[in-house]
C-alpha cells in the first residue's frame, strides 16, 4: 500500500483581474491530476467557457464530447480538431457573487504512451450544469497547463484555482 | 474529508485517501480483479483508463461485479451524451455495473477511456451497496460521456472488485486501474 495521497500542488487566488492562469513545471510523480477551479468572469452575461491548452501546445490537436443541461432541457455536442478544451465555465457580472465550480481531472497525464483524456464536471448555477470528456492528442507527459478565458473579459478578483496530484501505489 | 464522487473532485486532508493497490497491463489481459480488499476504509474510489482490443470502432462499458458474485443481483443507470443526442437507460437485474466506457481496438490508435468509479460505504454490512461513476472517451470525431450509478443487492462487505470486458474482448496493455481508499 503506498499510503496517503491527493497531494496539493500548487494553487492562486486571482488578486487582479487576468485572462490566463498557467501551472508550470508539473513533475511526473503523480498518476492523475485535479483542477479544481472556481471562477467569476468580468464579462456582463450569466457565464461564459474557459479552455486548458498542455505544454503550450496551441495546434489543432484537441477534441471533446458534453453533455449538458441548461434548467429546461439536455443536449450534447462535440468538437473536433479544436486548438484547446472548453473545460470549464466562469460566471458572469449577471449574477452577482456567483462563482461557478470546475472540477477537472486528468488521467494518467505523464505516460508516454498514450494519448491524454481528461473529463471535467462545470456547473454555472443556475444556467447550466455539463460535465465532458476530453483527448490531447499527445503521448508527451503533461509538464504545464494554461486555463484561459473564451473571450477578453478576465478572470475576476477571488477566482481560486488549485491543482492536485493522485499517486497510484 | 474529501467526498466521494465529487469525491474524485474536491482536494481534502491527504492523509483521508489512500492508494491501495493498482494494476497496469503489460499485455492484453481478460480481466482486471482487486482481491483481499480491506475494510479499513469508509469508501472506494477506482480511476482507470482503458481500452479493448478487437476491431470495433464503438464503445462499452467495461462490466463490475462484486465479491465474484456472477448471479442477477446488479442494477444500473446511465445518462449519457454522444456528441449529438442524448440518452438514458435502466437495467435490473443485470449480473454486472457498467463503467469505465471504453474504445474497442478499431477506434483511433492511442485513445482510451477514462472512468472514476465510487464505491460508497462498502464494508457496511446492512446495505445494499451503491456506486457512482464519471466516464467517457474522446476519439476526435467519435465519443461518449456517461454519468452512471450502479447497485449491488447484497448486504456483504466487498471485499474483491472485478472488472471485465464486454463479449469476448481483452484490455489491452497500457490500461491501468488504480484502487484507493476514503476515510472518514
Amino acid at each position: 500500500m503506498a499510503g496517503a495521497t491527493y497531494t496539493p500542488i500548487a494553487s492562486t487566488t486571482i488578486g487582479t483581474a487576468i485572462t490566463t492562469v498557467s501551472f508550470s513545471s508539473i513533475s511526473g510523480t503523480f498518476t492523475d491530476l485535479v483542477l479544481v477551479y472556481s471562477t467569476k468572469s468580468q464579462g456582463g452575461y450569466d457565464y461564459q467557457n474557459s479552455s486548458i491548452t498542455f505544454n503550450g501546445d496551441t495546434g489543432t490537436n484537441y477534441s471533446y464530447t458534453q453533455l449538458y443541461g441548461d434548467g429546461s432541457s439536455a443536449a450534447s455536442n462535440r468538437q473536433s480538431s479544436q486548438n484547446n478544451i472548453l473545460v470549464g465555465v466562469d460566471i458572469g457580472t449577471t449574477q452577482a457573487g456567483k462563482f461557478s465550480v470546475n472540477i477537472l481531472n486528468i488521467m494518467n497525464y505523464s505516460n508516454t504512451t498514450t494519448y491524454k483524456t481528461l473529463m471535467t464536471r462545470k456547473n454555472a448555477t443556475p444556467s447550466l450544469v455539463s460535465t465532458a470528456v476530453g483527448l490531447w492528442r499527445s503521448t508527451a507527459a503533461i509538464t504545464s497547463m494554461t486555463i484561459s478565458r473564451d473571450d477578453s473579459n478576465g478572470f475576476s478578483v477571488g477566482s481560486t484555482f488549485a491543482l492536485y496530484g493522485i499517486a497510484a501505489a | 474529508m474529501i467526498l466521494p464522487g465529487v469525491i474524485a473532485s474536491v482536494g481534502g486532508v491527504a492523509s483521508s485517501y489512500e492508494s491501495i493497490a493498482t494494476t497496469t497491463l503489460t499485455t492484453s489481459t481478460a480481466s482486471v480483479t482487486f482481491s483481499s480488499i480491506p475494510a479499513t476504509f469508509t469508501h472506494l474510489q477506482v480511476r482507470a483508463i482503458s481500452r479493448y482490443n478487437g476491431s470495433g470502432t464503438n464503445e462499452g462499458g467495461a462490466l463490475i461485479t462484486f465479491n465474484a458474485d456472477s448471479a442477477t443481483s446488479y442494477n444500473y443507470h446511465l445518462l449519457y451524451g454522444t456528441g449529438s443526442a442524448t440518452g438514458a437507460q435502466g437495467n435490473a437485474n443485470t449480473s454486472y455495473m457498467w463503467s469505465p466506457d471504453t474504445p474497442f481496438g478499431g477506434v483511433t490508435a492511442s485513445v482510451f477511456g477514462a472512468g472514476i468509479i465510487d464505491i460508497l460505504d462498502y464494508a457496511n454490512t446492512n446495505k445494499y451497496k451503491t456506486i457512482r461513476a464519471l466516464t467517457g472517451y474522446d476519439a476526435n470525431g467519435s465519443g461518449l460521456i456517461a454519468l452512471a450509478s450502479g447497485a449491488w443487492r447484497n448486504t456483504n462487505a466487498v471485499n474483491s472488485i472485478t472488472f471485465t470486458p464486454p463479449s469476448s474482448a481483452s484490455f489491452v496493455q497500457y490500461s491501468s486501474f488504480a484502487l484507493y481508499g476514503v476515510k472518514a
